[in-house]
């Protein structure tokens, strides 16, 4: 997920063709207060013209709680976006009081209640502390992510390269997601230099059960996607694994081995879900 | 029954005082302003009032003016008409603004103009 500064045409208008899964307008942190109208106005014009291809767009609009929220819905939500991101995300009700405003702006135009989804961002210790009733209460939060440089602002730390403070606040969301069955993108690495550091981060949220990572600079898509997307070994094993699976499951076996290893369900399913990622079916 | 037809006069009232209090203040610039950046792919506007029947002022370089100077020229002409703004001075300075963007900004800048940013701050 790349992060497209709101006010910049150029990098708005190109959005499609960085390569990213999906790109995040922001009209939020990477606007100037005296710009935002600026901004607001421009992702709304493009958004009606540009051809992102097969690029998700979403877009990160401001708190409620700024005099630039409500403006930012009224504009954005129309547009229906793949999904709308909300910033410093804090209790399961500021989530429904903001579908509330959602769903009116979009009775007022026509449009349904279940095609836009929600982004939670998880970025303040109280939001930490309330993830699993926000990520499981609505069925339009769709994902979950986690702001490093405002969550560590709000603890009143330093964020390090180890990411060692925030290592509890990552954990404990991956978990609010995984028991709500949404995703969880995992926060920006900000020295877009260090490549070597990205990878070692990346490789950790993978590790720990990110589905992704969002970035701050196309450079760092590469990275990302070679560390997501399941290796040419990972996906010959797996395959390997499903098919001996329909296999025995045919002749009604369920528990069985592969090189002396036991292969039960739960092996399969982590096997069926490197397939999907692979986009690879078992005939 | 009586109920809904006493809303339905209500909302036509509200409807009337709305459109007539956006067409009275978008008439009128009130402050200069500008929106856009030098950046490329932006333009920069700026929108000044003019007195009354001065006519319209405008300026407008582009570094791709051989190219796209009367679509240009034509947006703009185009969002001042819509906006019923007759008296201003707008200088712009294009570095190869899509369609979308001349607009947003030339939105912007008009907005700014009467003092209308709603959802920002000054």
């Amino acid at each position: 997920m790349l992060y497209i500064p709101g006010n910049n045409p150029a990098m708005i208008q190109q959005g499609g063709i960085y390569g990213a899964d999906s790109i995040l307008l922001d009209l939020e942190d990477a606007v100037a207060l005296n710009q935002k109208d600026a901004a607001r106005t421009l992702v709304r014009n493009m958004m009606k013209v540009i051809n992102f291809y097969d690029t998700e767009v979403c877009v990160r609009v401001n708190h409620l709680s700024t005099p630039f929220g409500l403006a930012d819905l009224e504009e954005i939500v129309p547009l229906q976006p793949s999904a709308i991101r909300y910033p410093k995300t804090e209790s399961s009700e500021e989530v429904a009081e903001l579908l509330k405003i959602i769903e009116k702006i979009e009775d007022r135009h026509g449009l349904p209640h279940n095609k836009m989804t929600l982004h939670a961002m998880i970025e303040t210790a109280m939001g930490v502390q309330n993830v699993f009733s926000i990520a499981s209460k609505f069925s339009r939060v769709d994902a979950i992510t986690i702001g490093g440089q405002d969550l560590t602002a709000d603890m009143n730390i330093i964020y390090t390269p180890d990411g060692v403070g925030i290592d509890f606040a990552r954990k404990r969301i991956i978990m609010a997601a995984k028991a709500s069955h949404i995703d969880v993108i995992d926060t920006v690495f900000p020295d877009v230099n260090d490549e070597d550091g990205l990878r070692k981060e990346t490789e950790y949220a993978k590790k720990i059960g990110f589905t992704g990572k969002a970035v701050i600079n196309p450079r760092q898509i590469d990275i990302i996607h070679e560390v997501f997307t399941p290796t040419e070994e990972e996906i010959r094993k797996a395959y390997h694994i499903v098919k001996e699976f329909k296999t025995n499951s045919a002749a009604g076996i369920g528990v069985f081995a592969i090189d002396g290893k036991m292969i039960d369900a739960p092996v399969v399913a982590r096997a069926e879900y490197i397939l999907k990622l692979a986009n690879v079916t078992v005939g | 029954m009586k109920y809904h037809i006493g809303n339905y006069f209500i909302e036509i009232e509200d409807q009337w005082r709305h459109l007539k209090h956006h067409k009275s203040i978008k008439m009128k610039p009130k402050i200069a302003a500008q929106s856009g950046t030098f950046e490329s792919s932006d333009v920069i506007f700026l929108i000044e009032p003019l007195p009354d029947n001065s006519g319209r002022k405008l300026e407008i370089s582009s570094t791709v003016m051989q190219q796209f100077g009367t679509s240009f020229n034509r947006i703009v002409v185009e969002m001042l008409d819509y906006y019923e703004l007759t008296d201003i001075h707008l200088i712009a300075k294009d570095k190869g603004a899509l369609e979308p963007t001349i607009k947003a900004r030339l939105e912007t800048a008009i907005k700014r103009s009467l003092d209308q940013q709603e959802g920002t701050l000054k």
